[in-house]
């Protein structure tokens, strides 16, 4: 592909999503990274309590992500083709695992605040 | 802890490098050039639109008038798509005025003449218009009347489909296939002698109609044959080896040297020239796809080769400046192009930087640089969720975009996904002039 750059990859995304919604998406995105700082500050540790929980939440996020591509793209297991087709599904499991993780322990936090955070941690 | 801090510092990195890139983008513009040249691009399509958008913004001053009469904008690389099932008429539609630049003229009006000596194009109303600059962006034309006994009022009926021929027939045609796929009989794909845009298109749809049957559990009950046009199943020898080998694993038949000439829905034939005459073969599910030529006001005008392509009527331009070789204030970019090869989307997309370069180059008087290599790109599906990325040049080297990672020769998911996904939205950049 010739001139691929940032600003072509954000055009290609803005195209594929629709302007709006793709930066909603990734407002969306930037505001749990910063609710997840928050907590992480406000806590000044890890709860591992929580952390658990959004551990077990991780395999949830990896099938629901790569489900997601598939039925969005007319494809199914059988199409994986070469190795780049299996890094291309790990990767997508991956972000969809820890996008969850991210989300359920950032929720958690935010709902039962600091306080019973500290007091969780070992 | 450490590990998860280090997560989310890199995912805050990756927001506000996001965040920047607006301001980014601003600074990595070239600065325009004044001008009061008056350009003026033949063709609102894939190609005119996206010259007109980069032009717009390079140039300070310059009146560019785009001439098309259609109000329908078509993503064509999504027909193959449309007449799979796949994806809805709609998906390949959108308005031509909402791809028109601002500052940019839109005459909705079909150019009927071009005098390239006194440099003016009259439209079919009537409207004389003067230019500097002209540039060919007119695309092809179907000849469907070169094909004895069909008509388009025929597709989606008595087994035949026609997916080149709009969006709405590429649904009809996927009707025809559906219908097909579940009844069984003959399908036989084949492609016109001439150029030809997507020449990849009538062996997808091939594998297309095998995968679809294959998923109803109907394979058993048809049979599959590709009749080419010459020796070949692909243009570049290296691909044609590759389809051969999947066709055959697919059980796709093959026939040299077949040329269609003429259908008969009655009978259900297909009639076609061959190097030892003309031959009829059964069919009961087809896609027809007929010679292509240059528009006639191009073939009319005199900027058509005159020893090549001699009934095609391509502009005969330089292969590698895309600029008309005996007027040089004429380009020709996308399917009217006389070149061997690049009737393409991605052929469009490394073509219009070359002219742009070119044209600015001249209105500056600067030294152009850009040169076009005869790019082509064909993501062949081979069947629903796998695809070949297949990219090439004049010389038939494969020229991968994503060497080592993305084999061109593969059958793979990854490919699946450029197309189904990522494809119409670098479309949809490239005619806002972002891609």
């Amino acid at each position: 592909m010739e001139e691929l750059t940032f600003q072509t990859l954000i055009a290609v995304f803005e195209e594929m999503f629709g302007k709006g919604l793709f930066w909603v998406m990734a407002a969306a995105a930037i505001i749990i990274t910063f609710a997840y700082l928050y907590v992480l500050i406000r806590d000044r540790a890890v709860s591992w309590r929580k952390f658990l929980l959004a551990q077990l939440s991780m395999p949830v996020g990896a099938v629901a992500a790569v489900l997601f591509v598939q039925i969005m793209t007319d494809s199914a297991m059988r199409d994986i083709g070469g190795p780049i087709d299996v890094i291309l599904l790990l990767a997508i499991a991956v972000a969809g695992a820890v996008g969850m993780a991210v989300l359920v322990y950032t929720v958690q936090s935010l709902i039962r605040g600091g306080k019973t955070a500290v007091d969780d941690t070992l | 802890m450490s590990l998860d801090r280090r997560h989310f510092l890199s995912l805050a990195a990756a927001s506000s490098l996001m965040a920047a890139a607006p301001a980014g983008q601003a600074a990595a513009r070239q600065p325009a050039v004044a001008t009061s040249a008056r350009i003026v691009i033949l063709g609102a399509g894939a190609a005119g639109l996206s010259l007109a958008s980069r032009l717009s913004r390079r140039l300070e001053g310059a009146v560019i008038t785009i001439v098309d009469p259609r109000q329908n904008h078509y993503y064509q690389p999504g027909f193959t798509l449309v007449a799979a099932g796949l994806k809805p008429a709609e998906y390949a539609v959108s308005s031509t005025a909402h791809w028109v630049p601002r500052g940019v003229d839109w005459i909705a009006e079909a150019a009927a003449s071009i005098d390239p000596e006194a440099r003016v194009v009259e439209t079919a109303g009537g409207q004389r218009i003067d230019y500097d600059i002209l540039v060919l962006a007119t695309g092809l034309t179907l000849d469907w009347n070169a094909i004895e006994g069909f008509s388009l009022d025929l597709v989606g009926r008595e087994g035949i489909g026609a997916l080149y021929a709009g969006p709405d027939y590429a649904v009809k045609t996927w009707a025809a296939m559906d219908r097909f796929t579940e009844e069984g009989g003959e399908a036989v794909f084949l492609r016109p002698a001439t150029e030809m845009k997507c020449a990849g298109a009538p062996v997808k749809y091939a594998f297309l109609t095998d995968d679809r049957a294959r998923r109803k559990g109907t394979r058993a009950k048809i049979n599959v044959t590709y009749a080419a046009n010459n020796n070949a199943l692909f243009s570049v020898p290296i691909v044609h080896e590759k389809v051969r080998m999947l066709f055959s694993e697919r059980e796709i038949g093959t026939l040299n040297n077949h040329v269609l000439k003429a259908i008969d829905p009655g009978r259900r034939t297909l009639t076609f020239d061959t190097p030892e005459g003309r031959s009829e073969l059964p069919y009961s599910f087809t896609n027809v796809i007929p010679p292509m030529r240059a528009p006639g006001v191009i073939r009319q005008s005199g900027l058509s080769w005159a020893d090549r392509w001699i009934d095609e009527g391509w502009a005969e331009v330089d292969p590698h400046t895309l600029r008309h070789r005996r007027y040089a204030e004429v380009f020709a970019v996308g399917d009217v192009a006389g070149v061997p090869k690049g009737k393409t989307a991605a052929s469009v997309k490394w073509q219009v930087p070359v002219v742009e370069d070119h044209i600015v180059a001249a209105l500056s008087d600067t030294e152009a640089t850009k040169r076009y290599d005869g790019y082509t790109s064909c993501p062949l599906i081979t069947r629903v969720g796998r695809a070949l990325l297949v990219e090439f040049d004049y010389n038939d080297n494969l020229v991968p975009s994503f060497p080592g990672v993305v084999a061109p020769l593969e059958e793979l998911w990854v490919s699946w996904l450029i197309k189904e996904v990522a494809l119409k939205a670098t479309y949809n950049a490239m005619l806002r002039g972002r891609a």
